[in-house]
C-alpha cells in the first residue's frame, strides 16, 4: 500500500520505515475518521477514496507529519493483545479460516514468523516482501499490488488457533480448556464447508479493498502450508466498541450491540475478554472467538408487522430504545419486555452477567437461487471464557422468537493469542517456544 | 486450451531480440562474398568451407555428395532453427539464406533427413557485444526443444489410432485412444500454443465458440470429436472429416516444433502455464466435459511441467536452492496424490473425473496451488 502518485525515492524511504509502535498507539486512541470526517452510512468506499483525496497521505516522506487525526489511518499492530479486537470496529471485513496442510513443525513456525511480518507492514499501510513493482522483471511480485495508493484503513489482522490445531505437532496438552468444541445448539444447520479451522484471520479495515487484500497476500505466502477452508466477506459492521458513535444497524433494521464492551472498558475487558492467571500461561492476555454465519431470512422479517419486530427485539426500532424507555442508552427494564424477547434472552442478567464483545458484519453473498438474499449476520464474539460467554447465552436463545428468521449455518470456535510485543515477536511464539 | 496466451510469446519476442531475424530470402546480393559459407554433406561428414563469416546477410551453399536425401539446417546454440533446407537429394546443391547478428550458431547436416545430424560449429562476426550465454541453460532449451519433438512425433502415431477409429465409425476405440491421443500435445502445450493458430485448430472447448459460430461449421478439433463421441454418440461424415483435418492439423504441429521460439525464461512460465491449465480447466473439470478424462491431462500437464523444472534445474538449484527443495517437495506431493486416482503407475488410466467428489476436486486443487506458487518463481530464479 504504498504512495503510487509519488514513488520518489523518499516515499520508498519512507516506506521501509516501520511505523513504530508508540506512534500507532497515539493514532488509535483518536477519535474514529467516520466521526472526524463525516463519512455519511452510505457508500463508504466512495468516501475513503474522496478522503483520500482531501486527506494528505502518511507516507509521502516529508518532514509536514499529519496530525494524528488526519493520518488516524493506521492501527498498532504491536501490543499486550491483538488488535482487532477491543480496538475501534472499522466498516469491513475479510475474516478466514485456515486448514494446516505442512507436518513439519518448523515450516509451520516459520510461516507464522512469515505471517507476521507481512502483518506487520500491511498493518503500517506497505506493501508486503519487495513490493508490487520493480523488481525482477521475470518474477512475479511479492505484493498483489491492489492496495497500492490506499490508505492503511486502520486495518487489524488478528489470528487465532482452533480446536484441531491441537492435534497437530504434538500440541495435544497445550490446549486450553476453555477451548472447547462447541456443543449443537437447537436450530443449527451448519455446513461443515463453512464451519471450523486450524487457524484463522480476521482482516478488518474501513476499506474492503485492503481487507481483501491483507488476507490475499496472507493465503498467498501460505500456499503449501496451509490453504483457506472458508472466507467470508463483511460489509457493515454490526457492533462497535466505541460507544460515542452511532451504534450501526444490522440487516433487520435494528440497532445491534447497544451496550457492547467499548475498547476504554479496561475492567469490563479484564473481567470479560481477556484471558488471565487461570492459563494456560501462553494465553495471558488473548482471548476465545466464536464465530457463527447466521442466514437471515430478510424477506420472511420485511413483511413482519413493526409491532412485533420490536416486541421480538425488546427495542424500538427507530430510537433503539429499550421497552418503555425513551433513548438507546437508557438501562433497559428486562421485566418490561415480553419473556422471550432477544434483549431479554441475551441480556446478561438473564445469564449469570455472561458478557461477550461483540464484532460482527453484515453480510450477503448475493443470492440463494431461489430469488432470496443469501444475506445474514457474521457474528464475532469475543470472551474470556466461552463456557462462560457464548454458551450460555447462545442456550438461553432457544426460545428466542427471532429463530423464525435467522439460522446459524456455520460455526468455529478460536483461541486468539495474546498481542505481538515488538518486531522481534511473531503470532504464537509463546505456544510454541514456551513450556507448558 | 485456452483462448488467450501471452506470455511464452512475449519471452520468446524478447529472447528473439538477442538472435536474429531469419528466413529464406532469396536475395543474391551476398554471392561470392564473405557470407557464403559452402557446404558439402556426404552420409558421414558435414564440410564448412568456412568457421567464421561475418554478421548480416549469409547465405549458405549445400553440395549434397552423399548417396541419401539430406538437410542442412542454420541453428542457434539451442538448437533453434535460424533457417533450414530440407529434401537435398543425392548429387544435388541448395542454397539457403538468412539475416543473422554476431554469435555463435551451429551447422548441421542431416544425411537421411534424421537423428541431431552432423555439426559444426560457426560463429557469426562483428556488429557489436554478443550476449554471454550459459551453456547450461542452451544445453536446457536444446534437451527441451528434443522433448517437445519428440512429444510432437509420438503424438502423430497415437492421434491417426483415434482419427482412423474415428473414420472406421467404431466408437469405443476411438472412445479409447482418444485421451492418449492428447498426452503429447497436454505435455508441452505452451510450445504449441505458441505458434498461434494450431492451438485453436485442435485443442477448442465448446465454451470457447462465440456468438454467430456454428458447433458444426467452426468447431474442429479433439473437443468436437470428444463431443460426438460422448455426448452426440454418433459419428458422421463431418467427423471423419475432423479427424483428418485434426491429423493435418497436428502434422503442422509436429513439423513446426523444432521452430519455436524457447528460451529458459519461456520454459520456466511455460512449467507455470500448465499448471495454470490444471488449475483453471483441469481441476474444475472444464476441459474434458464429455469424456471426463480430465485426470489424463492433469498428469501430462504436470509431467510437462517437471520435465522443464528438471532441466532448468541444476542452474535454478544454484540461484535458488530453498525454492528447489520445494519444488521437489510439491512435485513429488501432487504425483503422489495422482497417484490414488490410478491403479497401475505406468498406466494412464485415471478415473473419470465426474467420479471425483468436491472434496478430493479440493484436495487436488490445494497440491496444485502448493505447487504452482513456487513455480511462479522458477523463471526469475533462472535467469538471476
Amino acid at each position: 500500500m504504498t504512495d503510487t502518485t509519488n514513488s520518489t525515492d523518499s516515499t520508498k524511504a519512507a516506506d521501509e520505515t516501520e511505523a513504530t509502535g508508540d506512534m500507532q498507539e497515539s493514532n488509535s486512541r483518536t477519535p474514529s475518521r467516520r466521526s472526524l470526517i463525516g463519512w455519511g452510512g452510505a457508500g463508504l468506499a466512495l468516501g475513503a477514496a474522496a478522503a483520500g483525496g482531501a486527506v494528505a497521505m502518511a507516507r509521502t516522506g516529508d518532514d509536514a507529519e499529519p496530525t494524528a487525526a488526519e493520518s488516524g489511518a493506521a492501527v498498532a499492530f504491536h501490543g499486550v493483545h491483538q488488535s482487532g479486537i477491543a480496538t475501534p470496529v472499522q466498516d469491513r471485513l475479510h475474516f478466514a479460516a485456515f486448514e494446516v496442510k505442512t507436518e513439519d513443525r518448523a515450516e509451520f513456525v516459520q510461516l507464522l514468523k512469515d505471517w507476521t511480518a507481512a502483518a506487520r507492514r500491511m498493518a503500517a499501510g506497505h506493501t508486503v516482501g519487495e513490493g508490487a513493482y520493480g523488481g525482477l522483471a521475470e518474477a512475479p511480485p511479492d505484493d498483489t499490488g491492489e492496495a497500492l495508493g490506499l490508505k492503511p484503513s486502520r486495518l487489524t489482522l488478528t489470528i487465532g488457533f482452533g480446536p484441531s490445531l491441537f492435534g497437530k505437532f504434538d500440541l495435544a496438552d497445550r490446549r486450553p480448556e476453555a477451548l472447547v468444541d462447541l456443543p449443537k445448539f437447537a436450530g443449527d444447520n451448519l455446513d461443515k464447508n463453512r464451519s471450523g479451522g486450524d487457524l484463522c484471520v480476521q482482516a478488518c479495515a474501513d476499506d474492503p479493498q485492503v481487507a481483501v487484500h491483507a488476507i490475499r497476500n496472507l493465503a498467498r505466502i501460505g500456499f503449501g502450508k496451509v490453504v483457506i477452508r472458508w472466507s467470508q466477506l463483511g460489509f457493515g459492521k454490526t457492533s462497535s466498541t466505541t460507544p460515542e458513535e452511532q451504534t450501526p444497524r444490522n440487516l433487520m433494521g435494528f440497532k445491534d450491540g447497544t451496550r457492547n464492551i467499548a475498547g476504554t472498558e479496561t475492567d469490563r475487558l479484564k473481567k470479560f475478554v481477556w484471558v488471565g492467571a487461570e492459563g494456560p500461561s501462553w494465553m495471558a492476555g488473548g482471548s476465545y472467538l466464536v464465530a457463527r454465519r447466521i442466514r437471515m431470512n430478510v424477506e420472511t422479517w420485511d413483511r413482519t408487522s413493526l409491532q412485533e419486530q420490536e416486541d421480538i427485539f425488546g427495542r424500538d426500532k427507530g430510537e433503539g430504545a429499550p421497552v418503555g424507555k425513551a433513548k438507546e442508552r437508557d438501562e433497559p427494564f428486562l421485566k418490561a419486555m415480553k419473556p422471550d424477547a432477544h434483549v431479554r434472552l441475551a441480556h446478561p442478567d438473564s445469564n449469570n452477567g455472561a458478557t461477550l464483545l461483540r464484532r460482527g458484519y453484515s453480510f450477503t453473498d448475493g443470492t440463494d437461487g431461489l430469488g432470496r438474499l443469501d444475506a445474514g449476520l457474521f457474528f464475532l464474539a469475543y470472551q474470556r471464557d466461552v463456557r462462560k460467554g457464548f454458551i450460555p447465552v447462545q442456550r438461553s436463545l432457544a426460545i428466542d422468537p427471532l429463530n423464525e428468521y435467522i439460522q446459524h449455518v456455520g460455526s468455529a470456535i478460536f483461541a486468539i493469542p495474546p498481542g505481538v510485543r515488538d518486531k522481534d515477536d511473531w503470532w504464537g511464539r509463546a505456544l510454541f517456544s514456551e513450556e507448558a | 486450451m485456452r483462448a488467450v496466451r501471452l506470455s511464452v510469446v512475449t519471452a520468446a519476442a524478447t529472447a528473439a531480440a538477442l538472435a536474429a531475424v531469419t528466413g529464406c530470402t532469396e536475395k543474391s546480393d551476398a554471392a561470392g562474398g564473405d557470407g557464403v559459407i559452402a557446404v558439402t554433406a556426404t552420409d558421414t561428414k558435414c564440410e564448412v568451407s568456412k568457421k567464421e563469416f561475418p554478421a548480416g546477410h549469409v547465405e549458405i551453399d549445400v553440395e549434397n555428395k552423399g548417396s541419401k536425401v539430406t538437410e542442412v539446417y542454420l541453428l542457434f546454440p539451442d538448437d533453434r532453427i535460424v533457417t533450414e533446407r530440407e529434401n537435398i537429394g543425392p548429387g544435388t546443391s541448395q542454397k539457403v539464406t538468412a539475416e543473422v547478428k554476431a554469435g555463435a550458431y551451429r551447422i548441421a547436416c542431416k544425411p537421411g533427413m534424421k537423428g541431431k545430424g552432423i555439426r559444426q560449429d560457426v560463429t557469426a562476426t562483428g556488429g557489436g557485444k554478443v550476449a554471454k550465454r550459459d551453456p547450461r541453460l542452451d544445453k536446457a532449451v536444446a534437451d527441451y526443444r528434443a522433448y517437445a519433438q519428440q512429444q510432437a512425433d509420438e503424438t502423430l502415431p497415437k492421434a491417426k489410432v483415434f482419427a482412423e477409429a474415428v473414420k472406421a465409425g467404431d466408437i469405443e476405440a476411438a472412445k479409447k485412444a482418444y485421451a492418449d491421443s492428447r498426452i503429447g500435445w497436454e505435455r508441452t502445450e505452451p510450445v504449441a500454443e505458441s505458434f498461434g493458430d494450431i492451438d485453436p485448430k485442435v485443442d477448442l472447448r465448446e465454451d470457447g465458440l462465440e456468438e454467430g459460430q456454428s458447433l458444426e461449421k467452426d468447431w474442429t478439433g479433439w473437443h468436437r470429436l470428444e463431443r460426438s463421441l460422448w455426448q452426440d454418440k454418433k459419428l458422421t461424415d463431418r467427423d471423419s472429416e475432423l479427424a483428418d483435418q485434426l491429423i493435418t492439423d497436428l502434422t503442422d504441429w509436429q513439423k513446426r516444433a523444432g521452430r519455436a521460439e524457447i528460451t529458459p525464461t519461456s520454459m520456466g512460465n511455460g512449467a507455470k502455464e500448465l499448471l495454470d491449465e490444471v488449475a483453471t480447466g483441469k481441476v474444475t473439470g472444464e476441459e474434458e466435459r464429455y469424456s471426463h478424462t480430465d485426470l489424463v491431462d492433469f498428469k501430462a500437464n504436470v509431467e510437462g511441467a517437471e520435465k522443464s523444472y528438471e532441466l532448468l534445474k541444476p542452474v535454478a538449484s544454484e540461484n535458488d536452492a530453498a525454492l528447489a527443495k520445494e519444488l521437489d517437495t510439491q512435485f513429488a506431493a501432487l504425483n503422489t496424490l495422482l497417484d490414488k486416482y490410478r491403479t497401475d503407475k505406468n498406466s494412464y488410466e485415471f478415473t473419470s473425473y465426474d467420479k471425483v467428489g468436491k472434496a478430493e476436486r479440493k484436495e487436488l486443487s490445494d497440491a496444485v496451488n502448493a505447487l504452482a506458487e513456487p513455480l511462479s518463481k522458477l523463471a526469475a530464479a533462472v535467469v538471476k
